[in-house]
């Protein structure tokens, strides 16, 4: 079992939504966020005073799923936020100790 | 009292008691997000607190009798006199009419001490202020000796604007910078609420200038038509200025110059016509925004430019009718300005009435400052400015996004 965590363009969320839900995901859970990469922030200019903004603000999504779907998962989300242009963000995988419904009980697998 | 001039008064009344909530959307939208209920709540307080010591002396020492050369009397305290069977409710309606202004003057001076100012410090500062800084000037310029000299204001630039602008200076030069001030930069928290407040007030203006010619008169008509242009073309010149020097049109740009172009019209609003208020709104909407940048330059914390718009704007516009006045519509009691044969006697006048409300309105207010610091304290600590004054403050936070549990349960 494993977790993939990408940090896209807002606006991408609903083609990463669809390409994901395409692929056979079940469900997956999204927060706004903030942050910089090699994106840096921008400037605000209000009564002609200059303002940096240093944290860009993206979506979070985090999916859960079975080893053996993650490559096509990844190549999913990546082929529906890429724009080609710098900030398009960044999508990692990490390990997951154990997935349980809270409802019935059911782990693994199951409860996807 | 003829009926249509009491329907207007009311509406016109009841407007500009709507622009004291909308000030403090147009200050709280411009504010952090950690103060704005802070801002609104110095604002609110103004209509708590006003209203009160208008009936219990305030009026009557602005106003009681007219003729008064420097201050009124107590003879209409409490409201003495002040009833519907004596002149069928026409002093009241104006005691009423004028308490509304009353609310909004100190109102203004909220937005240069945002961030750091003690609340309580606050509550005693606005009652004090309005008896001995705003209700003197007030009569200086109605019925006393600036308006019996020809000066001329006609709905509030000297008496307002300039006074409650250089006031907010005077403020801010005893309560201090805020932490990390000018180096540490605030930009506005919710755009949206000032876009609303400024719509507000616009509105709630034309009540405030419309309605000091006291009825429904050709006066009203060209106070009307005045505040509609003036404003509109202060933030076109604005926005535009800005979009020659930053590179855009912007939302804040376009508010701020709107609100220039009704403070600047609120003296003139009364004796000047045709394309008048076009010329001044589309002057004062490039001085002011020249002049909010003044406060880095200069070193004061204004935190949300009431020097740059409303002691600016006002002195800009109270000195436009020294050159735009046109006694021909507005009766031979009022003086030309310079551009219609009155040369600059009117002009000087308007000079020495607002240099005689700068004088004494930075002085009583910075007093007053002092007072408050020496006794009470006037600065919020700086683990409060720090973590923001909502909560600090009031026990309210503006954007809550979890749930609370009941204390006890």
């Amino acid at each position: 079992m494993k977790l993939i965590t990408a940090v896209i363009k807002p606006f991408k969320l609903d083609e990463v939504k669809e390409a994901l839900k395409a692929a056979g995901v079940a469900g997956m859970t999204v927060t706004e966020v903030q942050g910089f990469g090699r994106q840096s922030g921008h400037t605000e200019v209000y009564r002609g005073t200059e303002y940096t903004v240093d944290f860009v603000p993206k979506v979070k999504v985090e999916v859960l799923a079975e080893d053996d779907q993650i490559a096509g998962l990844v190549d999913a989300i990546a082929a529906a936020a890429s724009t080609g242009k710098i900030g398009d963000g960044k999508l990692w995988v990490t390990d997951v100790g154990l997935v349980q419904r809270i409802r019935t009980g059911e782990r693994g697998a199951d409860a996807l | 009292m003829d009926t249509g001039d009491a329907a207007w008064v009311l509406i016109s009344a009841a407007l500009v008691l709507f622009m004291t909530p909308g000030l403090a959307l147009f200050y709280g939208g411009m504010d952090r997000q950690r103060n704005v209920l802070n801002m609104l709540m110095m604002n609110f307080w103004c209509l708590l607190i006003v209203p009160v010591v208008w009936a219990i002396g305030g009026f009557s020492l602005a106003q009681v009798p007219f003729e008064n050369d420097w201050i009124g009397s107590f003879d209409a305290a409490f409201l003495r006199g002040l009833t519907i069977g004596d002149d069928g409710g026409s002093a009241l309606m104006t005691a009423m009419f004028l308490g509304m202004f009353a609310v909004i003057t100190p109102a203004l001076i909220s937005g240069a001490v945002a961030d750091r100012m003690r609340f309580s410090a606050w509550a005693v500062f606005v009652p004090v202020w309005l008896i001995l800084v705003f209700v003197p000037v007030f009569k200086w310029v109605y019925g006393g000796w600036l308006g019996q000299r020809g000066s001329l204001d006609f709905a509030g630039g000297t008496a307002i604007h300039v006074n409650a602008g250089i006031a907010a200076l005077a403020a801010v030069l005893v309560l201090g910078r805020r932490k990390g001030w000018p180096g540490e930069g605030y930009p506005p928290h919710s755009m949206p609420l000032v876009m609303l407040g400024t719509g507000i007030l616009w509105f709630g203006w034309f009540g405030f200038n419309a309605g000091s010619a006291l009825g429904a008169s050709g006066t009203a008509v060209q106070a009307f038509a005045n505040t509609f242009l003036a404003a509109a073309a202060a933030g076109l010149s604005w926005a535009v200025v800005e979009r020659l020097r930053d590179g855009h049109f912007t939302n804040l740009g376009a508010a701020s110059g709107i609100v220039a172009g009704l403070v600047a019209i609120t003296p003139g609003a009364g004796f000047v016509a045709g394309m008048a208020p076009i010329w001044i709104g589309l002057a004062t909407g490039v001085v002011c925004c020249f002049a909010v940048g003044l406060k880095t330059r200069l070193g004061y914390d204004d935190a949300l430019d009431v020097v740059g718009v409303h002691f600016v704007g006002g002195l800009v516009g109270s000195l436009a009718i020294g050159l735009f006045s046109e006694p021909e519509f507005f009766g031979t009691d009022v003086m030309a300005g310079l551009f219609h044969g009155g040369g600059l006697d009117l002009l000087l006048e308007q000079a020495l009435a607002n240099g005689v409300t700068i004088v004494y309105s930075f002085i009583v207010t910075g007093l007053i400052m002092l007072a408050l610091r020496a006794t009470i304290g006037v600065r919020v600590s700086e683990e409060t400015e720090t973590s923001g004054l909502d909560l600090a403050e009031h026990a309210e936070t503006a954007y809550s996004t979890g749930t609370a549990t009941l204390a006890g349960h």
